[in-house]
């Protein structure tokens, strides 16, 4: 086991080399002089000469990589240019919102998400099939923000039940999980239930029934059991989905965390935190991608004896 | 004189049968997409959505009515006169949606095209030679993918600055790596069946077996794949326009109007609650047609 769980984490260090790399070079298409940025436009030419020797900003888009990822790697991801504090605090005071976020968002997708999809599975082409596909394929057309919005007329402004905004205690946080929790329960709820059809047409659910094993247990432990990796494929690829969009729901909510940061920066032309912000967020979504794949050697022995 | 009339009865019978297997493949597929009524419903609100794209200077004068301000009117609940009301500059938000349709329908095909150009020739590429190239080129896709969607557009219109061209370029490159792995799973399931190695048994080129003979069978993923890429390219750009990257004001583009009436959600939410229907609407039936579509064309339903 350790051995497959060291290699999937070997694989993953390439493609965070690559992403990082990917990023650095499409921000550093940044029109306009960094420098100019970082020292306002009232610096002399002298002090703007100095500062881009010191950053090397000379150099080849290359070498300046180079430099900024052995800087990375000691945990130095520059200093912002709004706020002239380093990246990584703001990043390490941000990054704790979004990760809670995500993970209130995830759990009301799952609850809801799985046991509909397993409810429309075992009782297909019935009305209850029908309503479970219909709200599917609408919740995975509604735009997440367009949702949030909504929601905040209702429950907020009409009823008063929650915030509209701000982050301030569990009740803030609730409107905000509803909105991409619902969103990505749609698309889990269609791949559940497929994967479920195609399971439970498989010749060992026949026999487990035909023998005369309750109903429920031939569910939760021939047929949910054998139908989990698509599940958990898509619950990883939802969460990928989710940290994109945390950039819209903290947008709508006013919640302070790094999607938040990351359009804010972009707005006031913020690069190194915008690159710090996408480079970190690629990275988490790539050690989920990575837990995902060691999930798979649990639920499916098979896969784990590849890698023996 | 019989034989004659024997041969030109086999020439028409030929000549028959040459239309009808060239028409039979379209029509199977269509006759299987009839059925599903989802799919057709989904398509019909789309051949809807294009004709008022294409026709929408026609329902209202892009200059005199979606963008010129009317300071008087503003935030005006529906009513006869303007029936999904006004928004916070007195612009009749019905006229507005339908110039709307034109910009997302614009921006939806053209990412997905850039995408499947780049993508598809990239995994046709890839699927074809196999080996170190395909190695390289779907380990920089697997990059590509490591990075969410969004996150990647938003990254390179943060570098390039935003207009429409650049927001097309950016939800199109953000896509391509989804194309470039489809069409290669089809070229590799294509590429070693007799038909192809026919032809390059009569001395076709590479390129000629690739444009002539894989992509032509391989289309069937690939269109299904469009299709739910135009409505994740429509979503994409209305969030992008939301948060303020994408289509800026006055144009009137669904995610911005929703952001402009963000100020005014308790007082006059009907600014927010139309635009999004539409993007809803148009979503929805894209993706109808997509499951739709692939439903037609996978051959194991058959």
């Amino acid at each position: 086991m350790f051995k497959y769980i060291l290699k999937r984490f070997l694989m993953v260090i390439p493609v965070i080399i690559g992403v990082s790399f990917l990023v650095y070079f499409i921000i550093s298409l940044t029109p306009g002089d960094p420098v100019k940025m970082m020292l306002g436009e009232e610096a002399s030419e002298e002090s703007i000469q100095e500062v881009r020797d010191e950053l090397g900003l000379d150099k080849p888009i290359i070498v300046q990589y180079f430099k900024y990822i052995s800087k990375l790697v000691r945990g130095d991801l520059g200093v912002s240019y709004r706020s002239k504090r380093p990246v990584l605090g703001e990043i390490v005071a941000r990054f704790p919102i979004t990760l809670k976020l995500t993970f209130w968002s995830m759990l009301v997708a799952i609850i809801i998400a799985v046991p509909l999809g397993i409810i429309s599975a075992t009782k297909q082409y019935t009305l209850t099939d029908s309503i479970c596909s219909v709200a599917a394929l609408i919740g995975a057309a509604v735009p997440n923000f367009w949702y949030g919005l909504m929601l905040i007329i209702w429950f907020s402004l009409g009823l008063g039940w929650f915030p509209s905004g701000g982050y301030e205690g569990i009740k803030s946080m609730v409107l905000p999980s509803i909105t991409l929790g619902t969103t990505a329960a749609a698309i889990i709820t269609r791949m559940t239930r497929s994967s479920m059809l195609e399971v439970v047409r498989q010749d060992y659910i026949r026999t487990a029934k035909a023998k005369g094993v309750n109903k429920k247990v031939v569910i939760r432990k021939h047929a949910l059991r054998n139908a989990l990796i698509p599940i958990v494929t898509v619950v990883g690829l939802q969460f990928g989905h989710m940290l994109g969009g945390m950039v819209l729901t903290e947008t709508v909510f006013s919640i302070p965390g790094m999607g938040r940061l990351m359009v804010d920066s972009i707005k006031s032309k913020d690069t190194p935190m915008v690159l710090g912000c996408i480079i970190t967020l690629a990275t988490v979504f790539s050690l989920v991608n990575l837990c995902i794949d060691i999930l798979y050697a649990f639920i499916d022995p098979r896969i784990k004896s590849v890698y023996k | 004189m019989e034989n004659v009339e024997i041969g030109k009865d086999l020439l028409s019978k030929e000549e028959i049968i040459k239309k009808y297997k060239k028409r039979s493949q379209f029509w199977e597929v269509w006759r299987r997409l009839r059925k599903n009524k989802l799919a057709i419903i989904g398509l019909i609100i789309i051949i809807l959505l294009a004709i008022v794209a294409i026709g929408a200077d026609f329902i209202a004068d892009y200059d005199t009515i979606v963008i010129k301000q009317n300071i008087k009117g503003r935030l005006q609940p529906p009513s006869s006169e303007h029936i999904f009301g006004t928004d916070e500059y007195g612009r009749d938000i019905f006229a507005r949606l339908v110039h709307g349709t034109r910009v997302s329908l614009t921006v939806g095909l053209i990412s997905v095209s850039i995408a499947l150009i780049i993508g598809g020739f990239l995994g046709a590429i890839a699927g074809y030679y196999g080996n170190k190239i395909d190695n390289v080129i779907m380990r920089v896709m697997d990059i590509f993918l490591a990075v969410p969607n969004i996150l990647l557009a938003i990254a390179i219109v943060s570098a390039l600055g935003t207009s429409i061209i650049n927001l097309m370029i950016a939800v199109g490159i953000s896509s391509i790596p989804s194309y470039a792995r489809i069409v290669r799973a089809s070229v590799l399931s294509i590429k070693d069946q007799e038909f192809v190695e026919a032809a390059r048994a009569i001395g076709s080129k590479d390129i000629t077996i690739i444009i002539s003979h894989i992509i032509p069978n391989s289309l069937a993923p690939v269109i299904v794949q469009a299709t739910l890429g135009v409505a994740n390219a429509i979503l994409s750009t209305a969030a992008m326009s939301f948060i303020g990257l994408g289509i800026q004001p006055p144009a009137p583009e669904w995610g911005a109007m929703l952001s402009g009436g963000r100020t005014f959600l308790r007082d006059a939410s009907h600014i927010t609650i139309f635009p999004g229907i539409a993007i809803m609407i148009t979503i929805l039936s894209l993706n109808m047609l997509g499951d739709g579509l692939r439903d037609a064309l996978d051959p194991k339903l058959k």
